[in-house]
């Protein structure tokens, strides 16, 4: 028997459960019931309407800001990039009519299906190592006028390794990142945004998982204007599996936004979201949405999902909301958890006690916070790395204090 | 010869009723290398002793002085108090997520100290100090109280009493929650402080099972926020016997 559980915005009218508060998730935006997988997808841009601003996918977004991104004929032509060869992968450029493009998803929104429709050629990173060797793609080169770009990261059957998207400088970018995960391979994909304060950035994922195959996502934003990564990762065969991570910083001004969606499609998939964010200063502004969705035939699956905000300053605003759509009553597991809280003022007191100054105190008990996501990333050139940026993040924030 | 004196400490905290009273002129001394044993009812403001000398936020000092060696504290910030030799074990140490038991303690040594401690001594003062509270090499990874039994984060205090050799400690309770077992290697680890160190204790309690490892030179009754009768070792065995009931008659601290 199969039981079907949609959760998403909470009813308003029906008398509360004592006790029983409404997410603060912005209200009472109507949300229509829809299964996840039935959204309408496609690569082109003209098959979807224009953008209000209004919609569920644009509502948290500064939409004036990135508009263009949507409406503009962005330029897709190739940009320039260096990286760190290390074996174990190929780095190229292939075209648009390549037999990989569009093999792990399409758009959902038309900023997606914009880039889709006017990037002219794919960066293309195959790994077919087996020694987990790192592959860091550095994406400097970006000015501001608005582009369209298009990535498919590949991993062969049985293959391990890294990938990481390192993106500093301008931006004014409207991009897809397709990876595909190989039977049996392992695979990890780490997006670092450090752009320039005044950068726009939209960026969606899509993975395909394998059978057996495991897709490591890590999502790192720390610097930018406008800054929305939304990964749709899709386990299509037995036994696929996705670690999805995240980690953010938003200072005054700031709007950082993530939207993981997990689709368990075949039995015995599992899937672990863990994103974590720290905001500091005016106007700075998370939003987390996370979306699971249990299909019918996803007998088995284990699946948990969870957001948690450290809000080190007043002005600032995150969203957190979870979503969960089980559509089989087979499972073994499915939860999610979401918290927005402000700095615990006995772990500073505690610290304190000990005669470490409080503005010490609240470095270590931010870096602690993010530390869980930092340990994850499995590439310790990088975690250390993030770790000192981290570390920048929170003394440039203390000053303005 | 160190000294930390309390005179007429009276201490408030908000409640959801309103400001609540619980100290009410609080007098006592403590030398160095003292023992003095705090006793009391629940309610007494034992617990609110404690937490007022180390300046918890939470606690109001409405007047009274609490001096290190002539030096005011009630005036200092808490990490300016720890600084200055003050140290309180805590009955609930709170868990920090993702800062490790090896990294927190260096990083309140170097904060105790004004500099980094020498790293080949630094190891062997911990290693020994875990050794003796019968505490796992694995303690220093792991991030601080998370995941610690009720025993294990009391050891963890006493760890840091030891490693941070501060001139006077409240021990608010350590006792509570301990099997007789690590009830014995706390209280040996607190003698051994007290030993090294000349470290004159504060030593609050509900019962007197601990006094028969650490030796009180003073007994302190508390009741309704202030020092009711004060004597010798021998007042513990009476208050064991007889309990708190004849300090109880028209006085309670509401």
């Amino acid at each position: 028997m199969a039981a079907e559980t949609t959760v998403t915005a909470p009813a308003q009218s029906e008398p509360g459960q004592h006790g029983l508060v409404a997410h603060s998730d912005g209200g009472s935006a109507f949300v229509p019931v829809q299964t996840r997988s039935e959204r309408f997808t496609s690569t082109s841009v003209d098959d979807f309407a224009q953008v209000t601003g209004l919609e569920f996918e644009w509502k948290f977004t500064p939409f004036a800001t990135i508009k263009h991104l949507t409406t503009d004929d962005l330029d897709g032509s190739p940009t320039a990039f260096s990286y760190v060869e290390s074996g174990g992968a190929t780095v190229d450029w292939i075209d648009r009519s390549d037999a990989l493009i569009g093999s792990a998803g399409a758009p959902e929104e038309r900023a997606s299906a914009n880039a889709w429709t006017r990037f002219e050629k794919a960066l293309h990173v195959k790994v077919t190592g087996e020694a987990g060797e790192e592959t860091v793609i550095r994406r400097d080169r970006f000015d501001g006028s608005a582009r369209a770009a298009h990535v498919v990261i590949e991993a062969v059957p049985n293959s391990k390794g890294v990938v990481i998207l390192e993106n500093s400088g301008s931006a004014n970018l409207s991009e897809n990142v397709e990876i595909v995960v190989g039977d049996n391979a392992q695979l990890t994909v780490v997006t670092v945004q450090e752009w320039d304060d005044s950068a726009l950035h939209l960026s969606s994922h899509f993975a395909r998982v394998g059978r057996d195959a495991n897709l490591r996502h890590v999502i790192v934003s720390l610097g930018g204007s406008v800054v929305r990564v939304n990964p749709s990762i899709h386990l299509v065969e037995q036994g696929a599996s996705i670690d999805s991570f995240g980690l953010y910083f938003a200072d005054a001004g700031q709007y950082f936004e993530q939207r993981p969606y997990i689709d368990h499609v075949a039995a015995n998939t599992r899937s672990r979201v863990n994103y974590k964010g720290a905001l500091q200063g005016e106007k700075a502004h998370t939003v987390w949405v996370g979306d699971v969705l249990i299909g019918p035939h996803a007998d088995g699956t284990d699946s948990y999902e969870q957001n948690r905000n450290l809000v080190l300053s007043e002005g600032t605003r995150a969203d957190s909301i979870p979503n969960l759509e089980i559509e089989t009553g087979n499972i073994q597991g499915a939860g999610h958890a979401s918290s927005t809280g402000r700095f615990d003022d006995e772990q500073l007191f505690y610290l304190q006690s000990r005669g470490i100054s409080e503005e010490e105190a609240r470095r270590l008990v931010v870096r602690g916070f993010l530390a869980e996501i930092i340990q994850q990333i499995g590439s310790p050139a990088l975690e250390a790395r993030l770790s000192e940026a981290v570390e920048a993040e929170l003394v440039r924030s203390q000053a303005v204090r | 010869m160190s000294v930390l004196t309390i005179e007429d400490l009276q201490v408030s905290v908000e409640t959801e009723q309103g400001t609540k009273h619980i100290l009410r002129g609080v007098d006592l001394s403590i030398g160095e290398g003292e023992t003095h044993a705090i006793m009391g009812p629940n309610g007494s403001g034992k617990s609110t002793l404690a937490y007022a000398i180390a300046g918890h936020p939470k606690y109001h000092v409405e007047g009274g002085s609490v001096k290190l060696d002539g030096e005011e504290m009630l005036d200092k910030t808490v990490d300016e108090r720890a600084r200055a030799g003050l140290f309180l074990a805590m009955q609930y140490p709170v868990e920090i997520p993702g800062v490790s038991v090896s990294n927190f303690l260096r990083t309140a040594k170097t904060a105790i100290d004004g500099e980094a401690p020498a790293i080949r001594g630094w190891i062997k003062d911990l290693d020994s100090s875990m050794k003796a509270l019968r505490m796992d090499k694995s303690f220093r990874e792991r991030n601080v109280n998370e995941g610690f039994s009720g025993g294990e984060k009391k050891r963890n205090e006493i760890l840091q009493l030891e490693l941070l050799k501060p001139k006077f400690a409240v021990l608010d309770e350590t006792d509570s929650g301990l099997d007789v077992d690590a009830l014995k290697i706390v209280s040996e680890g607190v003698n051994r402080a007290k030993e090294n160190t000349g470290l004159g204790i504060l030593l609050i309690t509900h019962y007197n099972r601990i006094l028969r490892y650490v030796k009180p030179d003073f007994v302190h009754v508390f009741v309704a926020g202030k020092v009711a009768e004060q004597g010798g070792p021998e007042l513990a065995v009476r208050l064991e016997n007889e309990g708190y009931d004849r300090f109880l008659t028209g006085a309670t601290v509401e």
